[in-house]
């Protein structure tokens, strides 16, 4: 027997590294392997409805159009803000990464840190999203077709609350019924109908569609009806961000465990910091996660 | 790539490269040029570029980040090809239904 082979535990103790990377590191791969095949189920699954619902899916630029202390419609800028928020995190986990391998404890502790400050700040901004999501600031009108229509004046997009001169955010809760939006619709000529197929119809047109075909005003959005368009468009959103951010969550609590086990000496004491590294990996996962999040949810 | 143990500056590189990756997706989602609105191979010219650019993105997410690029071949192999061969049969599969599926209503 050669002299590596007696100084190696035998391979029932572990002491075989299969492709020259420990158990650890080849089992955080492996579940990662498994967690990407759910996530691309999920957008695949999207990509099929979209695909089924060509002309009356929502636009992603109507829908996600805010940005925190800014009046006004600015599509893809928040969520553009929150990728690069995630890929900063990722650089700082990087960075932590690299410093563990040089055991230099103190700059672990100061990118680990600041790489948890990331996901905080990303998982505080996608529950601002979700709240406008949910608030909504538009409005729809579900009609008996299914399909979600909107007000536009002039031919751009505009919302029921316009019309309805208030302001969905000055912390009233509106309701309002067809039968108002028709009549406001015979006050206001200048407001009309926006179909989903993006069409617009005249006012007179619009109040005789209104009236053969709405069936209720829809303000904000749930997991059974939502403003934006066909209701599987809401259940995407909240199921995919969702699962997203709670793996986003998960993550930046597993940082501030490996964390306090930096401090306390933990991976100084065993000689390495691998600890770090498969954290890590699950932490570029999430940031790879979002990148085609971003693509499909708020891009396509 | 090179060494990566011993500096920093790849992170660096890295990093600039997916912020512009990104910032080019999103300056092309808000401008939409309108040669690119036009539909080949079942979507968008610009949708295709925004599939490229992730990819890209991905890619150097895991090549680099995840320092895939520097382990061993069996490794990649074992990592790589479930995804590449599973996502895009079900990207096949599902896209190819939901077309069929519209064709219906």
């Amino acid at each position: 027997m050669s002299e590596h082979k007696e100084n190696t535990p035998k391979a029932w103790s572990g002491g075989d590294k299969p492709f020259n990377a420990s158990y650890g590191k080849l089992m955080m791969w492996f579940f990662l392997i498994t967690d990407a095949l759910t996530f691309s189920g999920f957008l695949a699954a999207y990509g099929w409805s979209r695909f089924k619902y060509p002309e009356i899916w929502p636009n992603p630029e109507d829908v996600f159009s805010h940005f925190p202390f800014l009046e006004g419609d600015h599509p893809l800028l928040f969520v553009a803000l929150m990728t690069f928020i995630l890929i900063m995190s990722s650089v700082t986990m990087v960075l932590a990464v690299n410093y563990g391998h040089k055991m230099q404890k103190n700059k672990v502790i100061l990118w680990l840190s600041l790489t948890i400050v990331g996901g905080s700040i990303f998982l505080l901004s996608q529950a601002w999203e979700w709240g406008h999501f949910i608030h909504g600031d538009k409005g729809g009108i579900d009609t008996k077709t299914e399909s979600v229509v909107h007000l536009a004046k002039d031919n751009e997009l505009s919302s029921i609350y316009d019309m309805m001169g208030v302001d969905s955010y000055d912390g009233n809760e509106y309701e309002f019924t067809v039968n108002q939006i028709i009549t406001s619709l015979e006050e206001n000529p200048e407001y009309h109908i926006r179909k989903a197929n993006r069409e617009f119809l005249t006012n007179e047109q619009s109040i005789n569609y209104l009236n053969e075909n709405a069936t209720e005003v829809i303000l904000g959005a749930n997991l059974t009806r939502n403003e934006y368009g066909h209701r599987l468009f809401a259940d995407y959103f909240y199921f995919i961000t969702g699962f997203h951010g709670f793996h986003v969550f998960s993550g930046v609590i597993l940082l501030i465990i490996i964390l306090l086990n930096v401090i306390k000496g933990t991976y100084e004491r065993r000689g390495h910091y691998e600890m770090v590294e498969k954290v890590g990996l699950y932490w570029h996962f999430v940031d790879l996660v979002w990148v085609f999040v971003f693509t499909f949810f708020y891009l396509v | 790539m090179g060494n990566h143990s011993n500096s920093n500056w790849w992170i660096w590189k890295v990093f600039w490269i997916l912020l512009i990756v990104t910032a080019i997706e999103v300056a092309l989602g808000i401008i939409k040029p309108p040669f690119m609105m036009e539909v080949y191979f079942g979507t968008k010219l610009i949708n295709h570029i925004f599939i490229i650019l992730t990819l890209i993105k991905a890619a150097y997410i895991v090549m680099e980040f995840m320092h895939l690029g520097q382990e061993k071949k069996g490794l990649k192999l074992v990592i790589l090809l479930p995804a590449l061969i599973l996502i895009p049969y079900m990207l096949f599969i599902l896209l190819t239904e939901g077309l069929y599926a519209s064709i219906m209503i």
